[in-house]
């Protein structure tokens, strides 16, 4: 089935075998246009593979993923998709500035946008810094403004709030709304459930099969449990009891 | 390929050298140093120097570029940035060559030092000009470029990367007529030797010690080592892979 024009992410049984293992075991879902969708799942679960898989870096043994109606990682998207990776991927050796500068550079975007996205995270103080001297959660944020520089149409994030500060991590969420509100498609793991409810649907990954893919209201609904957490015990109880 | 990202990548790769001072200081003036201890070494026999001074002024150059673009192609692969790269609009022959360009410009700084060291305070005298013996430091330092690009990709770790070295750095010194002269090694070895590139740069410059005019045979010899430059850069780059496991 051709995705309609409100899907933004396609993805059709998709299989991927890491090392002879199964990581990811025909999962199938479309992710709307305009949209904030959370991957949560355990360590393990498959959560990074998914994301790789989206951006077209990941090899994978069968199954399609589609972004933009183009596969995943082809040349078009390429201007179009920003990937923040679980581990900050910038330059240690260069400061802040320049790292953003660099990545804003390859899309043909200034130094002065480069300095508002390190604005943005509020990562101004620092722009003069080696990244290399910074705290995690500094190098996080400054991977983040490498990504949010070039204002992606699609923004894929993995675990980008591990180890923040709770008013950042605050900050940023209210970010990624305010970029879904102004068109942009995002998807964004973590393995905090506090985080699920802010995101407009949540795709709960285990073992390497959607276990749900459903919004926050309706997952709690359809559990009849008051919190995401819960819900999710909920929903490996009832899948354990099955087998 | 687009020259305003491969521009901007080595833009990004110089700037992350000059940010390391004692890296800088160290591909400046080792080679320079060096040079000086093998002149003081040879002080009674100037003769010796001016082929052994000469051959260093290539190896060096040659030697630094595996090194560095090793371990920096290492840093990239293993810290993400690659994966990270490879989803921008950055092409591999973007990255190649800003590599290229970017250590091309450092290694040229170095030649231009240890050659200036060289003919003007170590008495080292060629009858052919020193033009010639930069452009062949500079081929031979784009040779250990992109060897050194093909080989970061079976290295896992820095530690690993250095261990190369002895692989496949040392026996192109061993066997390039650096120690012994090449017609003088055992046969099957004479043979090993003329598949290495670095022994057909070393005959380029003995071209040049030797003739007055650049000759004939010291252009083949450095297309030569031109064509394994772009032999190692493919090869180099196949190992770049967009989709990995």
């Amino acid at each position: 089935m051709p995705p309609t024009p409100a899907t933004a992410i396609a993805v059709d049984d998709l299989v991927v075998d890491r090392g002879g293992q199964p990581v990811l075991r025909s999962v199938s879902t479309r992710i709307a246009a305009g949209s904030v969708t959370g991957l949560l799942g355990p360590s393990g679960s498959g959560k990074t593979t998914f994301i790789r898989a989206v951006v077209g870096t990941q090899k994978v043994r069968s199954g399609t993923v589609e972004v933009l109606g183009h596969p995943a990682g082809s040349k078009p998207l390429r201007s179009r998709v920003a990937y923040v990776t679980q581990d900050a991927s910038i330059y240690r050796d260069l400061s802040v500035k320049a790292n953003v500068a660099y990545f804003a550079a390859l899309y043909g975007r200034s130094r002065s946008e480069a300095m508002a996205a390190i604005e943005r995270v509020g990562m101004g103080d620092h722009a003069h810094n080696l990244a290399g001297n910074l705290s995690g959660g500094q190098k996080t944020r400054t991977s983040l403004a490498c990504a949010l520089v070039i204002e992606p149409e699609v923004l894929v994030l993995d675990e980008p709030t591990v180890g923040l500060d709770p008013v950042i991590r605050e900050e940023l969420w209210d970010q990624f709304r305010a970029l879904a509100k102004q068109g942009a498609t995002l998807l964004v793991s973590s393995h905090v459930m506090d985080e699920a409810d802010r995101c407009d649907r949540l795709l709960l990954l285990r073992e390497g099969r959607f276990i749900a893919d459903d919004t926050p209201a309706d997952l709690r609904a359809a559990t009849g449990t008051a919190n995401l957490e819960a819900a999710f015990l909920h929903l490996i109880r009832e899948l354990e009891k099955a087998n | 390929m687009s020259l305003r990202i491969t521009f901007i990548t080595a833009g990004r790769i110089l700037r992350q050298l000059l940010n390391d001072r004692r890296t800088m200081v160290l591909i400046l003036a080792m080679p320079s140093l060096l040079i000086a201890l093998i002149s003081a070494i040879m002080d009674s026999s100037p003769q010796v120097f001016n082929s052994v001074g000469l051959i260093l002024l290539a190896f060096f150059p040659f030697m630094m570029m595996f090194m560095i673009t090793s371990i920096t192609l290492l840093r990239e692969r293993t810290g993400g940035t690659l994966e990270r790269l490879m989803t921008t609009p950055t092409r591999k022959l973007d990255l190649v060559g800003g590599y290229a360009i970017a250590f091309g410009v450092a290694a040229a700084s170095q030649t231009a030092i240890a050659a200036t060291v060289a003919y003007a305070f170590l008495g080292l005298e060629t009858a052919g000009p020193a033009w010639a013996v930069f452009l062949i430091a500079i081929a031979a330092s784009l040779f250990g470029m992109a060897l050194g690009l093909f080989v970061s990709a079976f290295a896992t770790t820095e530690f690993q990367a250095i261990q190369f070295m002895p692989v496949f750095v040392v026996p192109q010194l061993l066997l390039c007529g650096l120690i012994w002269p090449r017609d003088q090694m055992a046969g099957w070895l004479q043979g090993v030797s003329d598949v290495l590139p670095v022994t057909y740069a070393v005959k380029a410059l003995t071209e040049v010690q030797v003739n007055t005019e650049t000759t004939a045979a010291m252009w083949g010899d450095l297309s030569i080592v031109a064509a394994a430059v772009l032999v190692a850069t493919a090869l180099g780059a196949a190992t770049l892979r967009r989709r990995t496991n």
